[in-house]
């Protein structure tokens, strides 16, 4: 088995003539906890929603847990399955309860019965700190507690990789921490997450690797240490000026 | 004014009996205009080009010619092709094909008013196309289109009277064959008014009562 769960080559994606990823290469270990930044229109989400064949490619090849994302034979169901997608929106779903949202998949996809799908997904809940929250409706939750409830309803899957796409930039303030405190608890456990986020702190402090996008192309990557404090490329220090607030 | 009750009051057994078959012709072309409104309505948001293809086609032809033409064709028309059918049967099919046309709409309509992000969301946890639109996208598209399809099975209601060309003796055509044996046109219309009006009100409620036991905020 390779070291790697997700491994990018020259990928490039166009909406029409609009080139919107130009030659991407990544790597990305088992393991790994790697924040995506750079400003809006950079590609960052286009750039994930490639990794899960939301969207297609036109040029290059994403290879997820040894699988070619964009094959011509391969199972996307069988393979999203393993991985994990949470959105900015949530997208729960709102004619079912907490309850129904986290097993739904579970039972139907992996075909697990009923009992089984509600204890891992009681023990889920308690894990995000809304045990109490099994029965309620999307709409009686406040934005922390949906997307904490989006987290459990993907971890229900046991998938190999978490991908967030910009999981907190909906949220009211008061609620941001409860969700990246359920993040930087998945990455202690040893979650394979990528992130892409605003959240500079979150980056700093969680993720073992920083990817800097700008324009479409990777324009620096390293450890968070180094982007942070001693960016290379002018253009990430131009970014990064304008997002962190000495 | 000269409005004679007791014609009226004569005439409702007739025109009861011609409610029932009004009723009759109604709900059964609910019933095909709701399987094949359903089945076209998918068909114009499936993946497969081919079929929203074929699908459009329906749709717009049976909406860009008039219901009349519709029932004349399958009644006068198909016997041509050697198919011979009883008026009622012609009747129901005519106003069932004709009504799935507008279902598809709506149906179409409904599932597109979902958001795109519903889709995605259960894509990405391994669900198919088919078990996200089965779970996830009819359940919600649903409580959109119950208003429209109220709408349309009213609209079919009323549009049965066309049938009444075919030699179908239902409301409006019972009314007719009174008003040539009593002369009485304004009693007997009058009372046909109120029996129509008497089942598109009922639709009318049963399609709000639904609405509201189906209803969940957002």
């Amino acid at each position: 088995m390779s070291e790697w769960i997700i491994e990018v080559r020259d990928l490039n994606k166009y909406f029409g003539k609009h080139h919107v990823l130009k030659d991407i290469n990544l790597r990305i270990r088992f393991g790994e906890v790697v924040a995506i930044i750079g400003a809006s229109g950079s590609g960052k989400s286009t750039f994930l929603r490639c990794l899960n064949g939301l969207e297609p490619i036109q040029g290059g090849e994403i290879i997820v847990d040894g699988v070619a994302v964009n094959g011509k034979n391969t199972n996307l169901h069988k393979l999203r399955q393993s991985i994990g997608m949470i959105f900015q929106n949530f997208n729960l779903f709102p004619h079912m309860t907490v309850m129904e949202n986290i097993v739904l998949a579970p039972q139907k996809v992996k075909k697990i019965p009923r009992k089984e799908a509600e204890a891992i997904a009681l023990n889920l809940l308690s894990k995000v700190g809304l045990e109490d929250k099994a029965y309620s409706y999307p709409s009686q939750l406040s934005g922390g507690q949906k997307q904490r409830v989006a987290i459990a309803r993907s971890l229900a899957m046991n998938p190999k990789v978490m991908m967030f796409d910009e999981p907190t930039s909906a949220l009211d303030p008061e609620t941001v921490n409860d969700v990246l405190d359920v993040m930087k608890e998945l990455a202690r456990e040893g979650m394979t997450m990528i992130v892409v986020t605003h959240e500079m702190g979150f980056a700093r402090e969680v993720s073992n690797r920083v990817i800097y996008l700008d324009d479409g192309k990777i324009v620096e990557e390293g450890a968070p240490e180094e982007i942070f404090y001693r960016p290379k490329n002018p253009r990430t220090k131009a970014f990064l000026s304008k997002v962190i607030n000495v | 004014m000269n409005f004679d009750i007791s014609a009226l009051y004569k005439a409702v057994p007739s025109l009861f009996w011609g409610a029932t078959v009004t009723l009759r012709v109604t709900i059964l072309s609910i019933v095909i205009g709701l399987v094949i409104g359903i089945v076209a309505g998918l068909a114009r948001v499936w993946p497969n080009a081919f079929l929203r293809a074929i699908s459009s086609a329906y749709i717009e032809l049976v909406r860009g010619t008039p219901l009349l033409v519709q029932i004349f064709l399958v009644y006068f028309g198909l016997p041509a092709l050697g198919l011979n059918l009883d008026p009622f049967v012609a009747g129901v099919i005519a106003m069932g094909i004709n009504s799935g046309a507008y279902v598809g709409e709506i149906v179409r309509g409904g599932i597109e008013s979902i958001a795109q992000g519903q889709m995605e969301a259960a894509l990405s946890l391994g669900m198919t196309w088919w078990q996200a639109m089965y779970h996830v996208i009819l359940p919600q598209a649903f409580v959109r289109i119950l208003p429209p399809l109220g709408n349309e099975f009213i609209a079919l209601l009323k549009d049965s009277s066309l049938v009444s060309t075919i030699a179908i003796a239902e409301l409006t055509r019972t009314g007719q064959i009174i008003i040539t044996r009593t002369f009485k046109s304004f009693e007997i219309w009058s009372g046909v008014a109120l029996f129509y009006f008497v089942m598109t009100y009922a639709i009318s409620r049963v399609v709000k009562y639904s609405e509201g036991r189906l209803r969940y905020s957002e």
